[in-house]
């Protein structure tokens, strides 16, 4: 019995590398061929995550990968389309808000961190 | 004197003073001293024992990376002061320039000094237009002693022109890395060993490239178009020369350049060097070398001018150039014009006293 | 500008593009895969140990974002995350991690002009975008899904 779940935490793990892997090589793919910038990398990604969630698209891969699928950037359109399609079936007022909801963490996370970041960091020049 | 007899004297002078864009200075105004500051990755190269000044922090004591910038700058224009014997009084003008922003390092570093000052922005060939005005002004007699000085900071040119320091993000292989440093000299009339013969203006030449990574593409035509007007104008060939300088093409410009320059039948291969193919150990597939103001300034005014000093190199042709864009014409997705200013370089026999 | 010179540049572009160093799409492709797959098994490890801890749902993936982002942010601060990025490409920038790197990474260069417009204004230069069009895009889901 702990055998198999240990096995089957392996294999979650596994699937959350290959998965979150996959994604990456994409964009590394287009960084390659079209030479985008990571900001426009970045925007469409989470745009693609939005857009394949809003089709059901992205919830299957979710449930199979994991952390592979949410921790992407394309996890956080997930999240923002989510929490707009959840919201969508309580009201229009939590339709419209839903989904700046869903990612208030993640948001609130990057903003405070990253100021308390600044205060203690400095930038540092590089050699290579 | 009857007027028709000093026009004529007028435009006979005008002739023998300039063919075509060449400026052929007559008093020959010598390059009196030089002086080089540069940051601790330049140090590992081919300057680090020729630079006067190596830093060890590249905020050099400083807070902020722009006041770094601009004390090498000025660091370099007092050494270079203080090399040639002279005093504050003696200096009729600086000129100087850099990368950032109106110019602000100059600027800022010429309030540490009497002398006045005109600020030049030719972005990485600021260093042969400053040397090129200085020997117009010298040879003109409206100066004794000019300073030309410009200088470059990488991560003050990496947050104007590209991104935050911090930001995790993949430099393109044709990339170049803007160097850290300072490099002034004093051109003056009548004392020192290496003189300024002529000058070529250059011309802004923009043959559509807009790869802001690709900087050494965007300034190679301009290079070509300077160089190949001076050879035509002053009658010579590449042979002519022991070396013939580029700015900051790096590695992949200045193969461009070779090959616009063979197209022309002008074959540069053997005396060719960019400033920014030596002065990092340069792997071509994966960086190609320095750029910046500060690269062709810190080269020519710490290793070739020592060797010149030694009598290694006799005539000297240097291009440096420039990639005149900002961020604001990269973004409207404008191309990337260049300009290349020549100046003649040449050791006289040591003088007899 | 004449046609001549029109073609010119075209065959000088051609010949410059000709000469650039070709990308080793291979081997970027597989540095991404690895770090962008070792990044999400870091998010998966937390999820796990997350879950222990008795949160479940939206607040776990929350939390696990929490927890990377702040790893993102330190990182960063650390003056660490640039290098990763330098070999990883796009395995550290598409992660939640390389979103934080984009939000702390001009936090702390424009500190230098100041807290007020330096570090929080410029902190969004990058991430703002991302801010704007998914709140945009999600709130044309929601209004989609609503008159559904």
């Amino acid at each position: 019995m702990l055998a198999e779940e240990m096995l089957a935490i392996l294999f979650m793990y596994l699937k959350a590398f290959a998965v979150g892997g996959a994604i990456c090589a994409t964009a590394q793919i287009i960084i390659n061929v079209t030479s985008l910038t990571s900001g426009k990398i970045l925007v469409f990604f989470m745009l693609g995550g939005v857009v394949l969630t809003a089709l059901g698209l992205y919830q299957p891969l979710v449930d199979f990968a994991g952390a592979g699928a949410t921790v992407p950037i394309s996890g956080f359109g997930y999240l923002l389309a989510n929490g707009a399609i959840k919201g969508a079936e309580k009201g229009f007022y939590y339709a419209v808000t839903g989904s700046l909801s869903a990612a208030s963490a993640g948001v609130t996370a990057a903003v405070v961190f990253s100021l308390i970041m600044s205060l203690l960091f400095r930038s540092k020049t590089k050699r290579s | 004197m009857s007027c028709a007899f000093e026009c004529r004297m007028a435009r006979f002078a005008y002739i023998t003073m300039k063919k075509g864009n060449t400026l052929f200075f007559k008093t020959r105004p010598r390059v009196r001293s030089y002086a080089a500051v540069c940051g601790s990755k330049e140090k590992e190269g081919v300057i680090g024992g020729y630079a006067d000044v190596t830093l060890s922090d590249d905020m050099y004591g400083e807070s902020t990376y722009e006041k770094a910038e601009c004390k090498m700058l000025s660091a370099a224009v007092s050494l270079a002061v203080e090399k040639s014997g002279l005093t504050d009084g003696d200096i009729d003008v600086l000129f100087s320039g850099d990368l950032l922003n109106q110019i602000i390092s100059a600027s800022f570093a010429a309030r540490d000094f009497q002398f006045p000052f005109l600020g030049l922005y030719s972005a990485c060939s600021t260093m042969s237009e400053g040397m090129l005005l200085s020997a117009v002004l010298v040879d003109g007699g409206f100066a004794v002693n000019c300073v030309a000085a410009t200088g470059s900071h990488f991560a003050s040119a990496e947050r104007q022109y590209r991104y935050p320091l911090e930001l995790g993000c993949t430099r393109p292989p044709q990339s170049q890395w803007t160097v850290t440093g300072a490099g002034a000299c004093v051109v003056s009339r009548g004392a020192g060993n290496i003189a300024i013969n002529s000058a070529t203006l250059g011309r802004v030449r923009d043959w559509g490239v807009t790869d802001v990574n690709n900087m050494g593409a965007a300034m190679a035509p301009a290079a070509a178009d300077t160089i190949l007007r001076h050879f035509e104008d002053t009658g010579r060939g590449p042979e002519d020369y022991d070396m013939i300088i580029t700015g900051d093409l790096g590695a992949l410009g200045s193969r461009i350049l070779k090959d616009l320059m063979w197209e022309k039948g002008c074959d540069v291969s053997d005396n060719h060097v960019d400033c920014g193919e030596i002065v990092y150990n340069v792997i071509e597939d994966e960086f190609q070398g320095g750029s910046g103001a500060g690269c062709s300034a810190v080269v020519m005014n710490s290793y070739i001018f020592t060797k010149m000093d030694a009598g290694l190199y006799k005539r000297v042709l240097f291009a440096a150039t420039g990639a005149l864009l900002s961020t604001v014409s990269s973004g409207q997705g404008e191309s990337i014009p260049g300009i290349s200013h020549a100046v003649e370089f040449e050791r006289l026999p040591p003088a007899k006293e | 500008m004449t046609d001549s010179a029109r073609r010119g540049n075209i065959n000088y572009l051609e010949y410059v593009r000709s000469l650039e160093p070709s990308t080793k799409h291979f081997k970027n492709c597989l540095s991404a895969f690895g770090v962008g797959g070792l990044i999400c098994v870091i998010g998966q490890f937390f999820r796990y140990m997350l879950g222990f801890a008795g949160l479940s749902g939206d607040e776990l993936a929350g939390a696990v974002s929490v927890v990377l982002i702040f790893l993102g942010c330190f990182l960063t601060g650390l003056g660490v995350y640039d290098r990763i990025g330098r070999h990883a490409g796009a395995g550290s920038i598409v992660p939640i991690t390389g979103f934080a790197n984009s939000v702390t990474s001009p936090a702390i260069e424009f500190r230098t002009e100041g807290y007020i417009f330096g570090t929080a204004a410029k902190m969004f230069t990058v991430a703002g975008a991302i801010i704007v069009y998914g709140v945009f895009s999600g709130v044309m889901v929601g209004i989609i899904y609503y008159f559904l």
